[in-house]
């Protein structure tokens, strides 16, 4: 089922990657990137997923460019302008075989949109029934997020405070 | 073959994951440049979450906030919040790991004053 508004999104959407990956230099390649996540976003807020969307918007196209920007800043721009070796056989046969694979699955998926899908029927009516009764919350989203699995998302903050404790390590200067 | 194109053409969702999920695996596989290697792993990273979140779309349904907190919720009124929960997961987990990589890629620029692999190599031996 194809989304009337989702066309024009999904070619801005494919311009922008092909325009990060195609481009030679590295600092357009990640600014486009940018647009990247953010035409993304768009495109969730759109299929109603506004929290993914909202962080989307905020964590990839906001911190993830400025991360970028901030590496390529450190770095010296001397080897911005990139190099196009040959590909190596092994990608040349893999990929073109695993996108077949992929191409001839699409058969067997459920139409996107469809309310009765396996992924759309199976759990989730009853999380969207029974969740304000549990949590006393009305986004749905937030319920389950911060009540069904609050588990899940501290350890998530563990994963973060990990990454951040790495990036203090490597980006140390030494002392002498 | 007509019915897998018939069956790409009604899902042009699948069909955007696909192109970019091989794009970017094709430029982490490919490129020399280091940087260049993430910005292919951010695509793919992204195209998977937006292959999930185009699962829980549902035709004519609303974003999953309860309109009402009285009336009895019809699920079929709102798109599926679970695949939501577990792409916002995925998403900050994807920039904290990025964020690693970066450093790395500057600890390495710090070390041997290049981000080109084949420099890299040459210097390290």
């Amino acid at each position: 089922m194809i989304f009337s508004f989702e066309i024009p999104l999904l070619i801005l959407l494919l311009l922008t990657a092909a325009g990060a990956i195609l481009v030679k230099d590295l600092m357009s390649a990640i600014l486009l990137l940018g647009c990247y996540s953010f035409f993304l976003s768009l495109v969730w807020a759109w299929l109603g997923a506004v929290d993914v969307a909202f962080v989307e918007a905020v964590v990839g196209a906001g911190l993830a460019t400025v991360l970028f920007l901030l590496t390529l800043f450190g770095t010296a721009p001397k080897d911005s302008r990139l190099r196009r070796p040959p590909p190596p056989m092994a990608a040349l046969i893999g990929l073109p075989l695993l996108g077949i694979l992929l191409l001839y699955a699409a058969k067997d998926l459920p139409q996107f949109g469809d309310p009765n899908s396996p992924a759309n029927s199976h759990i989730s009516p009853t999380y969207l029934e029974q969740s304000f009764h549990d949590t006393h919350t009305p986004n749905v989203v937030t319920s389950v997020l911060m009540d069904y699995r609050s588990l899940d998302t501290m350890v998530e903050t563990v994963v973060i405070f990990t990454a951040g404790i790495a990036c203090v390590l490597l980006l140390r200067r030494k002392a002498s | 073959m007509v019915d897998v194109m018939s069956a790409l053409f009604q899902r042009p969702n699948f069909l955007i994951f696909v192109i970019i999920f091989l794009w970017g695996l094709y430029i982490m596989v490919t490129r020399y440049n280091l940087v260049k290697k993430l910005v292919g792993m951010y695509l793919v990273q992204t195209s998977v979450i937006f292959f999930l979140v185009s699962i829980s779309a549902k035709k004519g349904a609303t974003v999953p906030i309860l309109r009402s907190t009285t009336d009895t919720v019809n699920a079929i009124d709102y798109s599926n919040p679970l695949p939501h929960v577990l792409t916002l997961t995925a998403i900050v987990v994807g920039v904290a790991t990025l964020g690693v990589a970066l450093a790395l890629c500057s600890a390495i620029y710090r070390t041997y004053g290049s981000l080109d692999e084949e420099d890299i190599l040459k210097r390290l031996e």
